[in-house]
């Protein structure tokens, strides 16, 4: 052991500017997401934490997430902001890959505990971000943030067959962390969990190992556990209009603090694999709407064909079903709404009935919850097909605040 | 039920539009995919022959109105069309055409009259359908009068339990309750093709859309294990009479295919491995077990009927099905309690875990059948 402090060797200099190790040639990644300093991540390197936008939204999609929503315990407003400060220096610290407190791990007293818990030492940064967002109980009187909250932070409604377990749905805060390690992933969360005890406790958690959209064009679409490419259409980093018009808040939508934000969903959603497994491929296509190998929407031949429902084919049938996922998940369908998918695989040891418990965890970033996810989900809760093989388990909505400035903290916004 | 999406692919509406769509891209055909101009006035297809197999056509509106583009066969049976096709748009149509003959191709400039009709003719070889079969024909007609004789019990039993019900007798609906859903659930994948009035009868409280009332069975159920008798209960049950009279005049008139026959076997157990097994869909009555005893008997009917037809073609499959339908039924056996079934409260975590991995090894061989049927 060199007693060097972890990462250092990995050649970071400095907030704002990433390196890669090793002599990797890789440029900046703006979190800001114009299209002209995207770069494809080759997986090892940092993601900036300052931008006018948080980090790990529209960063390519990392291979590995821990999500995980707190309740605050304290209930002073002074002790809320320090956590977020503390926090927000654990992050930037981290996300760079660096210890989550300079020399924590093994460079402090022998007879304190490390401040840092050591599982990512020698490991490179992996493409880390952490993305903070805080839910609809945060704003009440505890914090004298009730006049704050967004009218869009709206309590979701029930939808058809949801079977929400208390013990994943809602929360004060969450945190999103993804990264190409998922040793580096859940380091970082159990950091900022450890900086919080007393002031926050974990609510719910939630791993994820496998990617189910890609949300750049440079990376290639991924499959979810049914098997079936997931996310094609998918608003990518390098739309910038799609991402002003479907993502991002904008000045005029209030309220003025959240300028450069956006709402976060996520929905645990499991699914029954081994019924699905035991479908027909002819019949998992028509309620997927897409071919299996290529992705293909069905009456089409590429995965990037445009969906076309208004093909038919004997007696005048829809190719693309009434009740097939892609229709009823499309934008036409639903009158132009589309989000920005960025969900995780998932298997969570067994149902205690023979079965993995394993699905999908969905999560999603739009800029007006009610008017886009709200109505998807209504449309296929009530008629997709697919349902019949998928539960939604937990749930949660959280307002994201905008990036962090050189110096400032997460939510400063909000809260200054 | 179960979640409420309707399972109108799998069991009626079956139509396997472009089954050859799988993995590989449509192939064009000789020539690759054929060009069609429509204009307001015309209709230029650049070739008007092709092989069986897919044929794929690149329709591109040069025209000033929205157009739509058919394959007819004979007497104008749409084999494939694509519509709503705006001024300047290129849309592609890819239509799989099983039989050599003569087809008409036409664009329907403004989206109305007959059309701009052009010949198209289709030569080689045709592929056969398996349904000309008469061993698979014999199987059809033989579920065929099973699904008859559970649909005419179910009115029945129905009429029985909605007089209990509207009489405030509640000792003797309860009873009646179980009984009159074993006939309900042995038949469900063909009553729950009916689209709407699956959720009206069978509908769940979880599960019913936003704005829809809760009625059917499991609104009664409720009424009668937990909340006593309301003021609408009568009501209530007259509409689970009216909507169990249609379902069953439906199910009577409806044609299965052997496919559909076999896809009902596997969804029936799919039924019991989802809803029954976590004791979800009788939460109020906790008679969930009779449900799954109706499930699975349904099951094993579809699977009789194409006995025959499995036996002849993989003989090892039966073999296995019946052993596991055997081991299923030891199994539920043991939880007889007089005429019926024990409490879904009653079983233990092991009893219930070994219920489910019986359903799990009977789905498998199970959902092998279709594909024997369709060979």
């Amino acid at each position: 052991m060199t007693g060097l402090p972890r990462r250092r060797l990995l050649g970071f200099a400095g907030a704002g500017v990433a390196l890669a190790g090793a002599g990797a040639a890789v440029g900046a990644l703006s979190s800001s997401s114009s299209s002209s300093d995207q770069v494809r991540l080759t997986g090892a390197e940092a993601v900036p934490f300052h931008g006018e936008h948080q980090a790990g939204i529209t960063t390519p999609a990392q291979d590995r997430m821990h999500f995980v929503a707190l309740d605050v315990t304290t209930t002073k407003r002074a002790e809320l902001i320090s956590l977020l400060k503390e926090w927000t220096e654990a992050a930037r610290r981290m996300t760079a890959g660096q210890e989550a407190v300079e020399g924590g791990a093994v460079g402090g007293n022998a007879q304190a505990p490390p401040k840092d818990t050591g599982e990512a030492l020698d490991l490179p940064p992996s493409a880390l971000t952490l993305t903070i967002g805080f839910g609809p109980s945060l704003f009440d009187e505890r914090f004298g943030l009730s006049g704050l909250k967004p009218p869009k932070l709206i309590d979701l409604p029930r939808f058809p067959g949801d079977d929400l377990d208390e013990r994943r749905t809602g929360g004060d805060l969450c945190i999103q962390a993804c990264a190409n390690d998922p040793q580096v992933a859940v380091h970082a969360i159990r950091n900022l969990v450890r900086i919080g005890f007393g002031r926050v406790s974990v609510r719910w958690s939630q791993l994820g190992f496998g990617r189910t959209s890609s949300t750049s064009t440079a990376q290639a679409t991924p499959r979810n556990l049914f098997g079936f490419k997931d996310g094609t259409n998918n608003v990518k980093a390098e739309d910038a209009d799609a991402l002003r018009e479907h993502v991002w808040v904008a000045p005029g939508d209030g309220p003025d603090w959240l300028v450069g934000g956006t709402y976060l969903v996520a929905r645990r959603i499991r699914m029954h694999i081994e019924i699905w497994d035991r479908t027909p491929l002819a019949e998992q296509e028509q309620i997927v709407g897409r071919t299996k190998g290529v992705g293909a929407p069905l009456g089409q031949v590429a995965e990037f064909d445009p969906v076309d429902l208004h093909v038919k084919g004997k007696g005048g049938q829809p190719v693309i079903g009434e009740t097939a996922h892609v229709r009823l998940a499309s934008a036409e369908h639903l009158g132009g709404v589309r989000i920005l998918r960025r969900g995780y695989n998932f298997t969570d040891g067994s149902d205690g009935l023979g079965h993995l418990d394993a699905g999908l965890f969905f999560l999603c970033f739009n800029r007006d919850t009610g008017k886009q996810f709200v109505p998807m989900q209504a449309a296929l809760a009530a008629k997709d097909k697919m349902m019949e093989y998928l539960e939604h388990n937990g749930s949660g909505h959280f307002v994201v605040p905008p990036g962090v400035r050189e110096g400032g903290f997460w939510g400063d916004t909000l809260f200054t | 039920m179960p979640l409420p999406a309707v399972r109108l692919t799998a069991l009626l509406g079956s139509v396997l539009l472009l089954a050859a769509c799988g993995d590989e891209p449509a192939p064009a055909g000789a020539g690759g995919p054929i060009a069609v101009e429509a204009t307001d006035d015309a209709c230029k297809v650049a070739r008007t022959t092709a092989n069986t197999g897919n044929v794929t056509f690149e329709v591109t509106n040069k025209g000033s109105k929205v157009t739509e583009f058919y394959l007819f066969a004979e007497g104008d049976r749409i084999l494939g069309e694509v519509e709503n096709i705006g001024p300047g748009l290129t849309r592609r149509l890819i239509v799989e055409v099983t039989e050599a003959g003569k087809l008409q191709t036409a664009c329907k400039p403004g989206m109305k009259g007959d059309g701009i009709r052009g010949e198209f003719t289709v030569s080689g070889e045709g592929r056969k359908a398996t349904d000309g079969d008469a061993g698979l024909a014999e199987a059809t007609k033989s579920y065929q009068r099973y699904v008859n004789s559970q649909a005419d019990s179910l009115l029945a039993k129905t009429t029985e339990f909605v007089d209990a019900v509207k009489a405030g007798k509640v000792e003797e609906a309860k009873a009646l309750f179980p009984v009159t859903r074993t006939y309900w659930e042995r038949i469900e994948p063909v009553a729950e093709s009916f689209g709407d009035l699956d959720p009206k009868i069978d509908g769940r409280e979880d599960v019913i859309e936003e704005g829809m009332e809760f009625t059917g069975f499991h609104r009664l159920e409720k009424d009668l294990w937990q909340d006593g008798l309301q003021a609408d209960s009568a009501g209530v049950a007259d509409r689970l009479l009216t909507d169990v009279k249609d379902i069953v005049a439906k199910a009577k008139a409806v044609e299965l295919t052997p496919l559909q026959l076999a896809n009902g076997a596997k969804e029936l157990l799919d039924e019991v491995a989802t809803g029954k097994i976590t004791g979800e869909e009788d939460r109020y009555s906790h008679t969930d077990l009779w449900d799954f005893r109706a499930n699975v008997d349904g099951s094993q009917a579809a699977v009789a009927a194409l006995r025959p037809v499995i036996q002849g073609r993989d003989a090892a499959l039966v073999t296995s099905v019946d052993e596991k339908f055997k081991a299923l039924d030891e199994l539920l056996e043991q939880h007889r309690a007089g005429d019926g079934f024990k409490l879904y409260t009653e079983l233990s975590e092991d009893e219930v875990k070994a219920l489910a991995a019986a359903v799990d090894a009977l789905g498998e061989p199970i959902s092998r059948v279709a594909e024997v049927v369709s060979q």
